[in-house]
């Protein structure tokens, strides 16, 4: 198994599937992540993310199929894959009467962190994420994003070769999600540290090196977020004019381009928008009203290769059950 | 390496029980509540109407010792409440990606609740010459492996019990539906030996009561038993070596089934 996986790849998956009763949660998916990547996993609640991380982080046994991390089976060298992981959860993991450094070491004694290491390291993470000053106090007291920066500090504590990010800044405001991922670049950079991470932010997603985008436990598609962008037909140009059907004519003629009229709007696609503009407002003979350009989103990836929109639903059936299974009703 | 890992699960989780514990004030408390209120109304309640139990043992002197297995009980089955709040506040996902054996998990959970089991019964053996029963090292020693060995095994339920409740509500419903039974028909309250035939027979199929046997002989010595304090079975009045087997039996297959229940979920 280890030695099939070419040189440099941390993350190998192949054909993994998980049923709950009669519903498949995840329908065989198979990719590989290279070391010191950030790869995502985008899609809506409920698509499978979830239940693949716990798959791949030995909490729940494949139905079929296989992985390896770091070179070690997920099913079979359990105690290794757990050693090469961190984890950030998508709820809060922490224990909430004990203080930061509490819960670190709890941590670092957990994953037999070398006690020469153990406290430079508890340190050196606290310093990171900004709580070294406040180490003492229980975590009940912290804020939202103090817990996830705390977390994170953790997750990296027994050196992971990869961190496992499920939706990292789920619930937290604009500025604090800035900040985290700020943490998380320079992290990614220091410690060669493959991220494996889930979302269905698509302005997080951009993070990634590369994207898999999942919908209803199956990989739709997998590429860069310029990549898949690209895919979709390059940039976005509208155009408002007195004559559509003239104009649409004379786009065609000239600049050999299939235009479609939306809501009294011309609009098509280029391959690079920003220099075709210009050539094409001294070459176009009628007159415009209205010009604009705008770069495809990950939203219009999602559309393009799903044939819906990613949309923040309630909670979904997989996600409701991986729930029974993992942790009871959260109460506050 | 799972040996380590059994180990190292054990110490890591007990250690972090007993952070948790010295935290946690009103735990120390709200678990010592019980048994004293028991002490209190049972015991300004039937002292003048009971008077003595047996020739030098009156009726305090006879109670107290249920009450420290009581004590025993209400901490250790804690232990189960312990894995469910894990569960709902998402801790125990932390303590099971760990490299650590469940097995471990469930041995550092029981034996975290045998030190804080210990450190509660040592603050009810500071009020026992108010009571008038006499302290010796003799009976403290002869406690310690009692209370380890009780509280091991009630661990192991409470934790058997967490492992099918998924809400801190439904498992504190079941704890109050099997701890009066329990407590009550272990012949804490009244010598087993000298109460309906029915009621015999139940306090008799009660492991508890021969916990709370062992922690009187401790106590009283094994007169008192032969006196009719103790518990009869036909015609054999148990020893003291004799409960500690029946409980010992009992604790590893609690503990037994809490391992097997724990490590069957998911």
């Amino acid at each position: 198994m280890t030695n099939q996986s070419p040189p440099g790849t941390m993350v190998e998956v192949d054909g993994l599937a998980r049923s709950f009763g009669k519903i498949e949660a995840v329908k065989g998916v198979s990719f590989s992540i290279t070391e010191g990547e950030i790869f995502g996993f985008l899609g809506p609640n409920g698509a499978g993310k979830t239940t693949t991380i716990n798959m791949l982080c030995t909490l729940l046994k494949p139905t079929t199929g296989s992985a390896t991390l770091n070179g070690f089976d997920v099913q079979h060298d359990r105690s290794d894959v757990r050693r090469s992981i961190g984890l950030v959860f998508q709820q809060p993991t922490l224990d909430e009467y004990l203080t930061a450094e509490q819960n670190l070491r709890f941590h670092a004694y957990a994953y037999a962190v070398p006690r020469d290491l153990r406290d430079r390291r508890v340190r050196e993470l606290l310093e990171m994420v900004e709580l070294w000053d406040r180490r003492k106090t229980p975590v009940r007291n912290y804020s939202g994003g103090m817990k996830r920066r705390l977390e994170i500090a953790r997750g990296l504590l027994h050196h992971p070769r990869v961190l496992f990010l499920d939706e990292p800044t789920l619930g937290l405001d604009p500025q604090t999600r800035r900040s985290i991922w700020n943490y998380l670049l320079e992290l990614c950079e220091r410690e060669n540290l493959t991220i494996f991470l889930t979302t269905h932010y698509m302005d997080e997603a951009e993070h990634a090196d590369r994207i898999a985008v999942i919908d209803h436990g199956e990989i739709a598609a997998l590429d860069s977020p310029a990549g898949l962008k690209a895919a979709v037909g390059g940039d976005l140009v509208t155009v408002g004019t007195a004559d559509l059907d003239a104009a649409v004519a004379e786009i065609k003629e000239h600049f050999d381009i299939e235009a479609t009229v939306h809501d009294e709007t011309l609009t098509f696609h280029v391959a690079n928008g920003e220099s075709f503009l210009p050539e094409f407002v001294r070459g176009f003979s009628q007159p415009i009203s209205s010009i604009g350009l705008r770069q495809p989103t990950l939203d219009d990836v999602f559309l393009d290769v799903t044939g819906h929109e990613i949309r923040d639903e309630e909670i979904g059936e997989y996600d409701q059950m991986i729930q029974d299974m993992g942790r009871g009703p959260r109460h506050r | 390496m799972m040996q380590s890992e059994t180990l190292r699960g054990t110490w890591v989780v007990a250690y972090r029980e007993i952070l948790r514990y010295i935290t946690e004030r009103s735990r120390i408390v709200s678990s010592l509540a019980m048994p004293l209120l028991l002490l209190i109304v049972f015991g300004a309640g039937f002292s003048n109407v009971i008077g003595g139990m047996a020739p030098g043992v009156d009726y305090l002197q006879f109670m107290y010792p249920g009450i420290i297995a009581i004590t025993v009980l209400t901490t250790s089955l804690f232990a189960g409440i312990s894995v469910v709040w894990d569960r709902e506040y998402g801790f125990l996902r932390e303590i099971l990606v760990a490299p650590i054996s469940r097995t471990g998990i469930v041995l550092g959970k029981a034996f975290g609740a045998t030190l804080q089991a210990s450190a509660q019964v040592a603050l009810m053996l500071l009020i026992a010459p108010l009571l008038g029963v006499s302290l010796s090292l003799e009976v403290i020693l002869g406690l310690i492996p009692m209370i380890v060995i009780l509280s091991l095994g009630l661990a192991g339920l409470g934790i058997l019990m967490a492992s099918f409740m998924r809400s801190q509500q439904g498992f504190q419903t079941m704890m109050q539906i099997i701890i009066f039974p329990l407590i009550f028909l272990a012949g804490v309250f009244f010598p087993v030996n000298h109460v309906p035939i029915w009621m015999a027979v139940i306090s008799k199929a009660n492991p508890l009561t021969y916990g709370v046997d062992a922690i009187r002989q401790v106590f009283l010595g094994s007169e008192a038993s032969e006196m009719g304090l103790g518990v009869t079975v036909g015609d054999h009045t148990m020893t003291l070596g004799q409960d500690i087997i029946i409980v010992g039996i009992m604790s590893a297959i609690m503990l037994a089934a809490a391992v097997w229940a724990f490590n069957r979920q998911e």
